[in-house]
């Protein structure tokens, strides 16, 4: 059962189905309701706090195809007390879901536009629903740009479905990790500097865009200097989430709450805070 | 290959792009068409740099030896990119190695050839010192970017 909005401080169970281990800290966990309820209807770019009893709460974004609900698919990295509770977790195991909170990637606003989705490490796993997305309505999109870098080969996230995607005629998807052996016949530098040689039409485009703060600044400053809009260039935030209802105030960031007003964010509307250290 | 095709494939490339019709002709005479083998190396570290590329299809890994680590690449240029300033700064030898990942195809430009041009006309010299500074500026914003680690965010 998704948490009542009426009382959304309160969790729900959920059990744990599957444990995908994706690289040597993070995994990806399939969970269903414990009560026997139907799914976990959710849009692409919305998070949920997770609480691994007895240890606390911890705001992961969901990494799942929104086209099916029946199961909650969130990928965790153990980076804290409570992520490494989580990524401790046998199947079977049981913890506390709310949610889902915030809004969504801007899915209908880029119909009929190029979509650019540009991730960095572990950024992939919020923008994987919204890809999903992408692709079940393939037919409302121009052409469709994935650009993803990680730190090394071992750092990529999702490697057979990255496989999968390169092979499809539909879709451009450039990977490029920091550093590789010389075997590597794969791209090598920083994720920006896959941007200039993307095929998309800057100036009719949509990008999507999530990683590490410093990693989506540089991003946003190449896709600018390619001629997208920050009127048409979103990018997912995080901060110190909490309640997730925008009531505590933990994420504020400017006059928004990022529980609340975000995770996705118009680059425009954010843009004067974006770079200020304080906020 | 005619000299009109290279001037063709000249205006074409990125970095030439705006470049007036006069340095462009100037350059032909030091140009070349090359094409390299997926896995030749196209020079080696420490060799003398006399050539610089235009990459006009195809993907080039730069790469350098880490004792313990063996060969790793550094960084890979594609279609549209710059490979090699060395012939431009003494002591005019690679710093690196560069390698072909696929079949690539590239105009390749006499560095000799364009010192002795730039150094009579300095119009020219100008022009191609501005196009390799935004190139080598490029390059250094990417290396600090992977030295920062951007990846290494929190977010999951």
């Amino acid at each position: 059962m998704v948490a009542d909005l009426s009382d959304p401080m309160v969790p729900s169970p959920f059990c744990l189905q599957k444990v995908r281990k994706e690289t040597y800290d993070t995994f990806t966990l399939e969970l269903e309701p414990a009560n026997g309820a139907d799914g976990f209807p959710f849009a692409a770019g919305q998070f949920n706090m997770l609480y691994a009893f007895g240890i606390g709460e911890a705001p992961l974004s969901i990494s799942g195809d929104p086209a099916k609900p029946q199961t909650l698919v969130h990928t965790v990295r153990a980076v804290g007390a409570v992520t490494q509770a989580i990524c401790r977790l046998k199947r079977g195991d049981v913890l506390g879901v709310r949610g889902p909170f915030g809004n969504h990637w801007p899915m209908e606003e880029a119909v009929g536009s190029d979509v650019v989705i540009v991730a960095g490490g572990i950024g992939l796993a919020p923008l994987r629903p919204a890809l999903y997305y992408l692709l079940s309505n393939r037919e409302k999109y121009g052409r469709i740009a994935v650009i993803y870098g990680a730190r090394t080969l071992e750092d990529l996230l999702y490697k057979p479905e990255l496989e999968q995607w390169r092979s499809q005629f539909d879709l451009d998807v450039d990977v490029t990790v920091d550093t590789a052996p010389a075997s590597y016949r794969g791209n090598v530098g920083v994720v920006t500097t896959l941007i200039p040689r993307a095929r998309f039409d800057p100036f009719h485009a949509v990008a999507l865009v999530c990683g590490p703060e410093v990693m989506m600044r540089f991003t946003v400053r190449e896709l600018e200097s390619r001629g997208v809009d920050p009127e048409n260039i979103f990018i997912s935030l995080e901060r110190n989430m909490r309640c997730g209802i925008g009531f505590c105030g933990h994420c504020q960031f400017g006059s928004a709450f990022i529980c609340k007003d975000g995770p996705v964010f118009c680059y425009a509307e954010i843009q004067p805070f974006f770079a200020k250290r304080e906020i | 290959m005619t000299m009109e095709n290279l001037e063709r494939m000249l205006t074409e490339h990125p970095f030439f792009e705006g470049l007036n019709k006069r340095c462009l002709q100037m350059l032909v005479e030091c140009a070349s068409n090359v094409r390299f083998d997926a896995g030749e190396v196209i020079f080696r570290e420490g060799e003398e740099a006399g050539l610089f590329y235009l990459i006009r299809h195809g993907r080039v890994s730069v790469e350098t030896f880490a004792p313990n680590r063996g060969p790793v690449i550094i960084q890979t240029l594609g279609e549209g990119d710059l490979l090699g300033w060395s012939w431009l700064i003494e002591p005019y030898r690679w710093r690196f190695e560069a390698r072909a990942v696929e079949l690539t195809r590239a105009i390749a430009l006499d560095g000799t050839c364009l010192r002795g041009k730039c150094a009579e006309d300095h119009e020219l010299g100008y022009e191609l010192m501005k196009r390799i500074a935004y190139v080598i500026e490029n390059r250094l914003q990417a290396t600090r970017l992977q030295l920062l680690n951007v990846y290494d965010g929190i977010r999951s």
